[in-house]
């Protein structure tokens, strides 16, 4: 398992992913892989590529595209005592196995008096920039991270996608991983984890003193870039990585407001009822006295993501949008 | 008649029945009735286990009126002969799915009256730890899971706790019960190509009782022969008369024989009716009383107990032990349920989430 070893290795975000799910494959054998096209095809967005080869079409299997089924098939399964990782295309398409996840994988351990815990993991892509129009763009984390019972995970770098997997097929209750389509051919040095990566926490991806960029997922590395701009013009901008969306970790954040009094949340969905809007409602809770400015939050336009070029960029959340929305906190 | 005759009665009765499950657990393709038992032991076996239900459930009618339990009630009553012929059929390994009027079921399958009836007041020792009621039981110890209240919404996860048993070559069936409503939703069909596709050991037990709710099953249904349509998956599916508790149990073995024998899931569709209102809260308009009273005469439970008249099976005094044993059994699940604890307010939270998982690197 090269990038479990030692050395700093090259890769990408998909090859990390694919990574972690050949070591849960090759490390526990109730686990399997399901889902539309994870087999033949080598996953719709090419993760799970030559996983059939080496575990065999029982290991990794073909679905028919019957989300309901194919989630709820992995939830009784894992009733069952199996493992399994379920791949959905996009989460526009979980609406379909909506049904599955609130009403049996989010609420069986609970309805039964804690005797049916449900420990299975849904991966399914999210967000937009690859001009797929509306019916495969949107973000819905904050939905399910409304549902109380799974736990919602989205991770931005290629060591979280590297080493969230295992922690998460551990959890004995339903894990879902939100992985931004526009991240999978994001490249780097991969560094063996400094310490055992755990779902509980958010981390400081910059640390920085005037301002608190708060992101995850897709929006992460804008985020990033945008803190480098307002570097350059000597505004020291923190930049937190939510990394679990359920439970959200308010302490990292708390902490953060409380050294930069400033927060920006960025959030590829759209803001009214967003994740957005919970996290600035924590801010407001836990840290209204600590604030010099206003929460900003930057999110999606309120339309359906559309397919042109320059409307869809228009639509999201852009590496400009969160400088501005910075210096309205900061001037 | 004295509590703790009828209780050593009860223990006398049912200790052998559970022994019997047990021993024949491991077979596979076993007929009906079991050796060393005669026809008429076992006749009075299922009497007894569809007499549990009516009782059980008729009791549950006064302690609505009265207020002791509440929330939404789906009563079973006339469709005994579906749970009790179907599980006769299953062994303790195999795994029961249910929906929202699963009493039967869970009774059936050995969930004590006690547990059911402490779950329906939403006390802390009912089988659900009172976070369930009527329409959620759920049973870990016998694969007894539960309990859904979506229509069709078990169907997707029997078929795969079936996956997990077919992966692992465990020889064990998982049976999924739902009704004629269910089968209008796509979650059914969505399971049942799976189900053949993968060649699942699942038997779909469809409880065919004419309404989706108030919903007639030709105004539900462009095409009401639903074992028909079923087998347009390429899969063994029959009608069978549910108001007969042996015609249910014969059927039912030839289909878990079929699964067991790896011929993948098999589809019964059982014709039975519900004498009472879809829930508690129905004013029961949709249907008119000459049709409930054609149904009732064909009460599966009377039926059977005809049958062993006739046959010189049951006699006066044997009925009314059973009837005397039930009653105290109730009696005593009741009287449990009223002095059972609460679930401490302070328990809210509980079971949200697993206790704590493991931090692993």
């Amino acid at each position: 398992m090269g990038a479990g070893g030692t050395e700093v290795s090259k890769t990408t975000y998909r090859e990390a992913m694919r990574e972690a799910m050949r070591e849960a494959l090759r490390s526990d054998d109730r686990v399997f892989l399901m889902g539309e096209d994870v087999g033949r095809y080598g996953g719709c967005f090419g993760v799970s590529l030559g996983l059939l080869e080496e575990f065999g079409p029982e290991r990794v299997r073909d679905t028919p595209l019957s989300e309901s089924a194919f989630v709820g098939a992995g939830i009784g399964a894992a009733l069952a005592g199996m493992r399994p990782i379920v791949e959905i295309m996009t989460v526009n398409f979980s609406l379909l196995a909506l049904d599955q996840i609130l009403n049996n994988a989010a609420t069986l351990l609970h309805m039964s008096g804690g005797q049916l815990p449900v420990p299975l993991v849904i991966r399914m892509t999210t967000g937009a920039g690859r001009q797929l129009a509306a019916q495969h763009s949107h973000s819905l984390e904050g939905w399910y991270a409304h549902i109380p019972g799974i736990r919602v995970i989205a991770p931005a770098t290629i060591e979280d996608a590297r080493h969230m997997l295992a922690p998460a097929l551990a959890d004995p209750d339903p894990v879902v991983i939100f992985e931004h389509g526009s991240l999978y051919n994001a490249s780097g040095e991969l560094a063996p984890p400094a310490a055992p990566v755990d779902l509980d926490h958010a981390a400081i991806r910059r640390p920085g003193t005037d301002i608190s960029l708060i992101a995850y997922g897709g929006s992460l590395p804008k985020a990033l870039v945008a803190a480098d701009e307002l570097a350059a013009e000597g505004i020291s901008a923190e930049v937190i990585d939510l990394r679990t969306l359920r439970p959200l970790d308010t302490e990292v954040v708390t902490a953060s407001v409380a050294r930069t009094h400033r927060a920006v949340v960025i959030d590829e969905a759209w803001r009214t009822g967003s994740l957005a809007a919970e996290v600035s409602a924590r801010i407001a809770e836990e840290s209204l006295y600590e604030l010099d400015a206003p929460v900003e939050r930057v999110c999606s336009e309120e339309v359906p993501i559309p397919y042109a070029r320059q409307l869809e960029e228009t639509a999201l959340p852009q590496i400009a949008d969160v400088v501005a929305a910075a210096h309205r906190a900061v001037d | 008649m004295s509590v703790a005759r009828s209780t050593s009665a009860r223990k006398s009765s049912t200790a052998p029945k559970s022994a019997k499950k047990t021993a024949t657990s491991k077979e596979k393709g076993r007929t009906r009735p079991p050796a060393g038992q005669s026809s008429a032991e076992h006749r009075g076996d299922l009497l007894e286990a569809m007499l549990r239900i009516r009782r059980f459930e008729e009791r549950c009618v006064e302690l609505y009126s009265a207020a002791k339990i509440r929330g939404f009630v789906h009563l079973y009553i006339g469709e005994e002969a579906v749970a009790v012929g179907i599980n006769e059929a299953l062994t303790p390994e195999d795994a029961v799915v249910s929906t929202y009027r699963e009493h039967g079921h869970a009774l059936a399958r050995g969930v004590t009256a006690e547990a059911v009836m402490a779950e329906m007041y939403g006390k802390a020792t009912g089988c659900s730890g009172g976070r369930g009621g009527s329409m959620h039981l759920f049973d870990a110890s016998r694969r007894f899971y539960g309990g859904s209240a979506i229509v069709a919404g078990g169907l997707p996860l029997a078929a795969g706790l079936a996956l997990a048993d077919r992966m692992r070559e465990q020889p064990r069936v998982t049976c999924c019960f739902f009704g004629d409503g269910a089968f209008a939703e796509g979650e059914f069909h969505e399971t049942a190509n799976l189900a053949a596709l993968w060649n699942l050991p699942l038997l779909l037990v469809c409880e065919n009782n004419l309404y989706a709710m108030g919903t007639a099953l030709a105004r539900e249904h462009a095409q009401t022969d639903l074992a028909m349509r079923a087998a347009s998956y390429g899969m063994p599916a029959w009608a069978v008369d549910g108001m007969d508790v042996e015609a249910v149990e014969q059927a039912a073995s030839r289909a878990t024989e079929g699964i067991r024998a790896g011929t993948g899931p098999h589809f019964l569709e059982l014709r039975t009716y519900r004498f009472r209102a879809h829930s508690m809260y129905d004013p029961d308009r949709y249907r008119n009383k000459a049709e409930i009273e054609q149904w009732k005469a064909r009460d599966p439970v009377s039926r059977l107990t005809d049958r062993m008249r006739e046959n010189g099976e049951l006699g006066a005094r044997e009925l009314a032990r059973i009837e005397h044993q039930i009653t105290d059994e109730i009696d005593r699940a009741v009287e449990s349920a009223e002095q059972a604890p609460e679930e401490p307010v302070e328990n809210l939270l509980r079971h949200v989430t697993s206790a704590r998982r493991r931090v692993v690197s």
